[in-house]
């Protein structure tokens, strides 16, 4: 399989401290990779760093190379808006924005495309589809999106990131706030999803990252500590620590 | 699909940032600016019989602002004195008898709503209700309009005030036995005591530069504000309206700055005084 | 509360009987002849306070969103500066004012705009423009209204940015908007109410100021022709006419200051309403 993204000698600030540590990383095309490892340890800060959202935040500083199909997108010459259009993010909560459930996949369509009306409104439906809601709001697409349920605001922020066709899907314990059956529906879209883009996941859910993923890289204090083909994290860990955190006995 | 050019938002991002940067620029250079004007303009009427001799009409050498400046520390003080008891009343009960629902509800919105009351308003009310009954205007009629002023700002930063203090120590008081309003007195208020005084200050500084409501009820007088109670009393505010409107005279003119060089100071001195409490007081807890 | 409205009722009552709700509408304010209407007081109140708001939303606006994002120390110090504005008593915005902004407005920015712009040769508006000028006038009280309700306005608005929730704008980063396309399409939806608030609490100030009105709006009590006229609001009316004043015209000016009393507290309900408002929404995400 090609691959998307490769993290080298990624090393990351807050301020002071560090919080990554020569993160190497490997993130295959069109394949689901899951990012594991107890709270703190630095899973949701690497994610971070691939849309480079974390520059949003004074203190907060990147070195080293993230290649986006070979390109470091931590060079200066990278235009931040259309890496994150490739790029799109999911988070812990649904952040739909404070507009029409319409206007919410629309929103990001004006902002990046020269589209028509009807254009605009079959690029809205596909992604809605896509996102496997379009049955349930295609009768309510004037109304609020604040108005939907937990899940179903989740997928509407999923059907907004796939709107602008980004290559990337990047999503941050993107079921956390939300309940069983609305996250099996969100695993099940996942999969269908990945025929389309690559995804990386980060998740505290173990049996969510055995269940979903095709690779897994585990966590602990900054450092990647395993990496490889989830079947064989999940039942022959080579690493002592990986194995006793996926058996529970910390974290 | 076709492509945006990213040229032009980020060109328009960009204005914007600059725009926003000049905004803030504009906002404190126009500050500094007023208040350097009034140094400038005021300092040259600085000299000791300034600040010792009371005001003289025109033509008469040797006037000063010393009466309006002791009438000023009356009429606010004695607004301090009258608005601060009940305030702090009224924001203790709002912050530790929350089971008074229906009142505090009341409370909280006549103190919101006074609070954007036009200043005028206030005077031409006590006016009405103290001037005109007693047949003078007086440096207590005064007061009490500051007094109507200050009272929902306290009231308001008593309550904030009180809400900063941790609830464990009201449980622990009332663990050892004390009643309920000592505890609200001594200890909720004491450990509040500075922010407390933050808000009365506050207030203070919010009147001492108010001039509307004492054209209605304070007014001036060319003399020694001895007759508080009964007789048109002399103040700062007023005096600079009267020196810098209503007459022509570069004379009075430089007074006028005089006086607004001093009420200035007093209310920045005020202001900034409470800010630095204030500040000390969050970064103690 | 309510004894303000009952005062000011009863000591405008004479008003109400001699001219009815038509003291309202009337233009006239003449002594001389015992005739008195509201009109010119209540539409300069309207202008000035229009002009202000005009200038100081999008200031307070912008100023807000630099703010929040400065660098801690920076920002927190201007930040105290801008509120230092609110803190400098109105008489000495009227001084300045009177002193410096007015000749400045004779001086260099009225002929600017009359001669150099010739706004006033424009087709509709010019004429509200207007093409005497003296430094008093409309103009000039709203913009000195402008820099006194600008930290007010400003404040508000510092919070209503600060209570976005950070994910949601992360989310609105994170699909490729710039600052500006986040705070004018996210952060703004999100907190119209608050900035609703923030707009009724500028407009109250600016309604009731009185005496850095009083000083620069030349206090004409005649119906202003355009901006470049001297007009006058209630407030300064009722400060400028009020000691002088008996009988009838005593009687307009209480019933001046209930039109007064009536338009700032419907807008303090108003800003109650929507503060409260987000307020609650405010504590709902913690």
């Amino acid at each position: 399989m090609a691959i998307k993204i490769q993290t080298k000698n990624l090393n990351f600030f807050y301020g002071e401290h560090q919080a990554l540590f020569d993160n190497d990383l490997t993130v295959e095309e069109k394949a689901i990779t899951a990012v594991i490892g107890p709270s703190g340890c630095g899973k949701s800060t690497h994610l971070r760093v691939y849309n480079r959202i974390f520059e949003l935040y004074r203190e907060q500083r990147a070195e080293g190379e993230v290649l986006l199909d070979g390109k470091n997108i931590l060079d200066a010459d990278v235009d931040v808006l259309e890496l994150r259009r490739r790029i799109g993010m999911i988070f812990q909560k649904p952040t739909p924005f404070p507009m029409s459930v319409f206007e919410n996949v629309a929103y990001p369509l004006r902002l990046h495309y020269k589209l028509s009306r009807s254009e605009l409104g079959d690029r809205v439906r596909q992604a809605l589809i896509d996102a496997s809601l379009w049955d349930e709001v295609k009768d309510k697409l004037k109304s609020s999106g604040l108005a939907l349920s937990g899940g179903q605001q989740q997928r509407l922020c999923i059907a907004r990131a796939i709107a602008v066709e980004p290559e990337v899907l990047l999503m941050d314990e993107p079921t956390s706030a939300i309940d069983p059956v609305a996250t099996l529906k969100i695993e099940e879209l996942m999969f269908n999803l990945k025929q389309h883009f690559t995804i990386v996941i980060v998740t505290h859910n173990m049996q969510q990252a055995a269940r979903i993923s095709d690779v897994t890289a585990f966590f602990y204090k900054g450092k990647i500590i395993e990496t490889g083909a989830t079947k064989q994290i999940f039942t022959n860990p080579r690493n002592r620590k990986t194995e006793e955190y996926i058996t529970g006995r910390f974290g | 699909m076709k492509k945006k050019t990213i040229f032009f938002r980020k060109s328009t991002d960009r204005l914007v940032r600059f725009a926003s940067g000049l905004a803030v620029a504009v906002a404190v250079a126009v500050m500094f600016w007023i208040i350097i004007t009034v140094f400038r303009y005021g300092s040259s009427a600085l000299k000791p019989g300034f600040f010792l001799n009371p005001s003289k009409p025109y033509g008469i050498p040797d006037g000063g602002i010393a009466n309006a400046f002791l009438g000023t520390i009356f009429i606010t003080f004695g607004a301090a004195v009258l608005a601060t008891p009940p305030a702090l009343l009224g924001g203790i009960c709002l912050s530790e008898y929350k089971e008074f629902r229906r009142l505090n509800a009341v409370l909280r919105f006549a103190a919101n709503v006074m609070m954007g009351m036009p200043s005028v308003i206030v005077g031409l009310f006590v006016y009405t209700s103290v001037v005109v009954p007693t047949g003078n205007f007086s440096g207590f009629a005064g007061s009490i309009a500051l007094a109507i002023i200050m009272f929902p700002v306290i009231m308001r930063t008593t309550e904030d005030m009180l809400g900063m203090v941790p609830y464990a120590l009201r449980e622990s008081a009332l663990a050892l036995g004390l009643t309920r309003t000592r505890t609200t007195i001594q200890i909720v208020c004491r450990s509040a005591r500075k922010g407390l005084l933050t808000g009365i200050l506050l207030a203070l500084s919010r009147v001492s530069g108010e001039t509307a409501p004492l054209l209605f009820t304070a007014l001036f007088a060319d003399r020694w504000p001895w007759n508080y109670f009964t007789q048109p009393t002399a103040n700062l505010p007023v005096l600079i309206t009267e020196y810098s409107t209503n007459s022509p005279f570069a004379e009075m003119h430089r007074a006028g700055w005089g006086a607004a060089l001093v009420v200035t100071v007093l209310v920045l001195a005020i202001n900034v005084a409470t800010r630095i409490l204030f500040r000390e007081k969050k970064h103690g807890n | 509360m309510l004894g303000f409205f009952i005062q000011l009722t009863v000591s405008s009552s004479e008003i109400w009987q001699t001219y009815g709700l038509g003291f309202l509408a009337s233009r006239d304010w003449d002594p001389v002849n015992d005739h008195y209407g509201a009109l010119p007081s209540i539409v300069g109140t309207l202008v000035t306070t229009a002009i202000s708001l005009l200038i100081a939303l999008p200031l307070a606006f912008s100023a807000a969103l630099y703010l929040v994002d400065a660098r801690p120390l920076v920002g927190e110090i201007l930040g105290h500066a801008i509120d230092l504005l609110a803190a400098i008593p109105s008489i000495i915005y009227g001084m300045w004012g009177l002193f410096v902004l007015a000749p400045l407005m004779q001086d260099y920015v009225e002929p600017f705009l009359v001669e150099t712009l010739k706004l006033n040769t424009l087709p509709v508006v010019g004429k509200y423009v207007g093409s005497d000028y003296n430094g008093f006038g409309l103009l000039t009280a709203g913009i000195i209204l402008s820099i006194m309700i600008l930290p007010y306005i400003c404040a508000i608005l510092r919070d209503v940015f600060l209570m976005t929730p950070p994910m949601l704008r992360e989310s609105a980063y994170g699909i490729g908007c710039t600052k500006w396309e986040t705070a004018k399409d996210i952060i703004l939806r999100y907190g119209i109410r608050g900035i609703l608030g923030a707009v009724f609490i500028g407009l109250g100030r600016a309604l009731g100021e009185t005496m850095a009105v009083l000083f620069v709006i030349g206090n004409i009590m005649d119906m202003p022709e355009n901006l470049l006229s001297g007009a006058t609001t209630i407030a300064s009316t009722l400060a400028n006419n009020f000691p002088e004043a008996d009988g009838l015209q005593r009687s307009a000016l209480f019933a001046l200051g209930l039109v007064l009393l009536v338009m700032s507290f419907s807008i303090q309900i108003l800003a109650q309403y929507y503060l409260h408002a987000t307020s609650a929404k405010r504590g709902e995400e913690r």
